[in-house]
């Protein structure tokens, strides 16, 4: 199989065939010609359709015959890693990308074809499975293109994740390495930068509704020419985005750490040889395929079947499926997403089908087996299904702006269904574990600081998702992305010398905030901001699941609740605050609840908010996610129940009605006889108010969704691939059916429309009902 | 297979790991042997700002997402909480292929619910054989023959 070259069958052996329209040899010169005037080198699907890793390279075998010694691909191993934690480190130090700051970055070498070999130790492990395909296209399209060409001391500069990237707001520095004129390997550095210059600040928009709105559109370029940063492009994506000192910093941040790894490279170059360096390279990727077959071979065969339900485009509210099963058979493992609902194209939670792989690798390299080394190798041999322009495999012309959507939900898919796969398997390499929190819950900003930049980024505090619950300990609170195992959610101090706005309750915890069980989930924290000091700001937020629960429990256990954006317009909370120091005691619930400050308009919505102008003192609030629980609560150790209503962890009601415990008010002594007696009664409820599974189908299971319930997806599971949609002729949605491909184009009108159309319609009830005459002008 | 679900390789049943429940051919469904209850999310989530005012409030949306909670019909164990939109069909989480279990067991050799834990580390040791004790009230008789993998 060859993936940098187009894949063309030839008719046969003897070249002319009958039914042929054109012979061998002028097939070859349309090829030619074809190859000479293509007009536009866009996403190349022989490419972006691949995530497996290479066949070997006839030099790579050539290297590998030369012989291997373990030992001493171990060491190179070793001081690459080494080389690449360090560059992490000096992109983490020196970055000036808030996300750079928190973690949020890659390191990496790879194959003279793209492969990861090796990633940073620290850092996003997604970049483990997408980098390749711009190496890829770097290699078939711009290194035997005469106006281009791939030389020593080049960088080229991407962020489009058409081309291959997690999502459009990282942008990387992918530089080759090169001896006697051949490219042997590849280093590289990757960088969530934030701002790109979508229709949004921050680089995540969630009101994109065309690609166009996405941001910086940047195909693979060479930024650095023979050492040299290239100014006319370098300018050129400066002007393009709302921050161009970002652009410039951290095109030389990557720049920088790059030729750090170099330098270890170069070395070990030297040292080695340049055979054992590059048989090293291929036989790490290899081996991690083999690995990960052989693991696969240790779970039961069988299928696990885990689907999602995403409940916002981030404009309005709908519900859309998120389909997956996972079917073992040996060691062959196929994930498949049919029943996966249809892109939405003037939305932007659509995802590419290289991002959505990108976090099934994290999945599986953080969750299922993070003691590999992250290369391209771990999700290589692992068949992916999906179907093209559903919204987990958005076509060209869908907008992907917010794609962690949906290519988080490839993340979840793949580690909730690993809880089930791995539970009987006696050999385990991570521990059982419920589903870790899988939103952004976080505030985006942009505008003009306090120091009189132009700015747009993001809040640290998405690093803050609630973990999973073991099945041995509750998960931990606000512990880390699923992103990122080690990122960090920032210095709130050090950001407000920078920002003007301040967190006025940070890290404070919600009540009942968590997913129930045995051992619950890790709970997640409030935030409330507002602005300060600035001539123009606003922030935006980015997340579903503010009516379905974003994700479920393990094994009986209860899943998060939802999440609401809470705003209190037209106030000047520190106003408020200088006249009467005592209301500085702020949190979601007594601000919305008791609604304390005069004049405040006090607003919940979901957690699509489009960039908001938010004046002076105006308050929005969020909670972080809690991770799922584990377990039957009834099984809950009393004494953590009690625990955690001590430190206003939960309700006393949560504690009763939930957890059955009893105890002594004021002491919190738990009446272990008395909470035997109610988690009994509590059982005996549940076998008194539950139905036997048959009849319970009969009566819940509907041939549809409810006709209100704006739905996407296929209905069940026996028949994956009839789906049903919600497709607007005209103002009034209908429920459309049938196979993907017979769908029709999916777009949602613009709430705003409908509502005005709504609105309108009742003024003309309303005219008729009072006999008002009045002549409405078009 | 599960915290609270047994495969009895004998007999090829689904077992409660708790009380020794039939939930029947363990080549199917084991949702089939079990109990459920349609639950309004908004009793386990409850609202921590006021629906009385707003629209979103920390409680799911009922008429978006339902909570299905399977019980064991003899101890009442919740043995999973599935989140579903209204009226859509419970998923058939669950399906293994019991020939090559066995298969994967015997080549093993050791016994399950001696050597199956919560994975590395030592905190992820436990105890996972069955537990047809622990819950006072079954009415069902103890079948202490019936274990993981024999």
């Amino acid at each position: 199989m060859t993936l940098t070259t187009d894949q063309f069958t030839p008719a046969g052996p003897d070249g002319d065939d009958e039914t042929q329209l054109l012979s061998d040899q002028e097939q070859q010169w349309v090829d030619k010609f074809m190859d000479e005037t293509t007009l536009f080198l866009g996403p190349d699907p022989a490419i972006m359709r691949h995530h497996e890793i290479m066949p070997r390279t006839a030099y790579e075998e050539e290297c590998i015959a030369q012989g291997i010694d373990p030992l001493e691909i171990d060491r190179i191993r070793k001081r690459l890693a080494g080389a690449l934690d360090e560059a992490f480190e000096m992109c983490e130090s020196m970055g000036a990308a808030p996300g750079a700051k928190w973690a949020d970055l890659s390191c990496a070498v790879y194959t003279a074809e793209g492969d990861v070999t090796y990633l940073s130790n620290r850092g996003v492990i997604a970049f483990s499975a997408v980098l390749h395909h711009p190496i890829r296209y770097i290699m078939k399209n711009w290194k035997d293109e005469p106006t281009v060409g791939i030389n020593a001391g080049d960088g080229f500069f991407h962020n489009d994740s058409r081309f291959g990237m997690v999502h459009n707001t990282d942008q990387s520095m992918l530089v080759p390495v090169i001896r006697g004129g051949v490219i042997i390997a590849w280093v590289g550095a990757t960088i969530h930068e934030g701002e790109n210059g979508a229709c949004e600040p921050g680089g995540m928009p969630s009101g994109s509704e065309t690609p166009f709105d996405d941001g910086l559109r940047a195909s693979p370029i060479k930024i650095v020419e023979k050492g040299h940063l290239r100014r006319d492009l370098l300018t050129f994506l400066q002007h393009s985005t709302r921050d161009p000192k970002l652009m410039l910093a951290d095109i030389k941040v990557k720049m920088g750490a790059v030729r750090r790894i170099m330098d270890t490279v170069d070395r070990l170059i030297d040292e080695v040889g340049q055979e054992t360096f590059v048989a090293s390279l291929r036989v790490t990727v290899e081996d991690v395929e083999t690995e990960v077959k052989r693991r696969i071979g240790e779970l039961p065969d069988g299928t696990v079947t885990f689907n999602q339900f995403v409940d916002s485009t981030l404009k309005e509210n709908i519900l859309i499926k998120f389909a997956c099963k996972i079917t073992i058979t040996g060691e062959r493992m196929i994930v498949d997403l049919t029943g996966t609902g249809p892109e939405i194209l003037n939305r932007a939670i659509n995802s590419p089908l290289a991002s959505t792989k990108s976090f099934m690798a994290q999945a599986i390299l953080s969750y299922w087996w993070p003691d590999l080394p992250r290369s391209t190798g771990a999700l290589s041999p692992i068949e992916v299904i999906t179907e093209e322009h559903s919204w987990a495999d958005a076509g060209y012309d869908a907008p992907v702006g917010q794609s962690l959507q949906a290519s988080f939900r490839g993340f979840s898919a793949l580690q909730t269904a690993f809880a089930k796969m791995q539970f009987s398997s006696p050999q385990k390499y991570s521990n059982v574990v419920a589903p870790w929190f899988n939103q952004i819950n976080d505030f985006l900003w942009g505008g003009t600081t306090q120091n009189g930049e132009q700015v747009g980024n993001l809040c640290a505090d998405l690093n803050g998702m609630g973990g999973g619950a073991k099945a041995f300990r509750d998960g931990e609170d606000a512990v880390a992305p699923l992103f990122c195992a080690m990122a960090d959610i920032g210095e709130q101090e050090v950001m407000e010398e920078e920002v003007p706005f301040l967190q006025l309750v940070s890290k404070r915890l919600v009540r009942d905030n968590q997913g129930f069980g045995k051992f619950r989930g890790g709970m997640g924290y409030e935030m409330i901001v507002a602005s300060r000091g600035t001539p123009s700001w606003g922030f935006m937020t980015v997340t579903s699941g503010s009516k379905f629960s974003s994700v479920p429990g393990m094994f009986g256990g209860y899943g998060c609740p939802v999440y609401p954006l809470a705003m209190v317009k037209n106030i000047n909370i520190y106003d408020v605050i200088r006249k009467d120091p005592s209301q500085f005691d702020l949190s979601m619930e007594r601000v919305m609840n008791e609604q304390p400050f005069e004049g405040g308009d006090y607003q919940s919505a979901h957690m699509g908010l489009q960039f908001d102008v938010a004046k002076e003192g105006e308050l929005y609030m969020i909670a972080q996610g809690a991770g799922g629980g584990y377990g039957d609560v009834l099984e809950r150790d009393p004494e953590l129940v009690v625990t955690d209503l001590e430190l206003d962890r939960i309700s006393a009601h949560t504690a009763t009605t939930m957890y059955g415990v009893v105890w002594e008010p004021g002491t919190y002594v738990v009446h272990e006889q008395a909470t035997v007696e109610l988690r009994a009664q509590l059982r005996r409820d549940r076998i008194s108010r539950g139905t036997p599974y048959a009849e319970f189908v009969k009566q819940f299971v509907t041939e549809e969704p409810p006709a209100e319930l704006l739905y996407f997806g296929s209905w069940g599971q026996d028949n994956d691939e009839q789906l049903l949609a919600t497709h607007w002729g005209g103002l009034e949605p209908e429920r459309v059916k049938g196979k993907l491909e017979d769908l029709p184009l999916i777009m949602v009108p613009d709430r705003r429309v409908l509502k005005i159309s709504k609105l309108e319609a009742r003024v003309r009830e309303l005219e008729q009902k009072y006999g008002e005459e009045v002549v409405h002008k078009s | 297979m599960t915290e609270y679900l047994l495969i009895d390789l004998d007999t090829e049943r689904w077992i409660c790991r708790i009380c020794a429940h039939d939930f029947g051919d363990a080549r199917g469904n084991y949702k089939e042997g079990t109990l459920v209850y349609d639950r309004d999310p908004r009793e386990i989530h409850p609202p921590v700002i006021d629906p009385e005012k707003y629209e979103f409030t920390f409680s799911p949306d009922p008429t978006f997402c339902r909570i299905l909670e399977f019980y064991c019909p003899t101890c009442g164990t919740q043995i999973e909480a599935e989140y579903l939109p209204p009226g859509h069909p419970p998923t058939v989480d669950m399906l293994w292929d019991i020939d090559s279990l066995r298969e994967k067991w015997e080549t093993h050799g050791g016994n399950p619910e001696e050597v199956v834990n919560y994975g590395p580390g030592e905190n992820a040791e436990t105890d996972l054989s069955a537990r047809f004790d622990s819950v006072a009230h079954h009415s069902h008789s103890h079948r202490g023959t019936t274990t993981e993998g024999h």
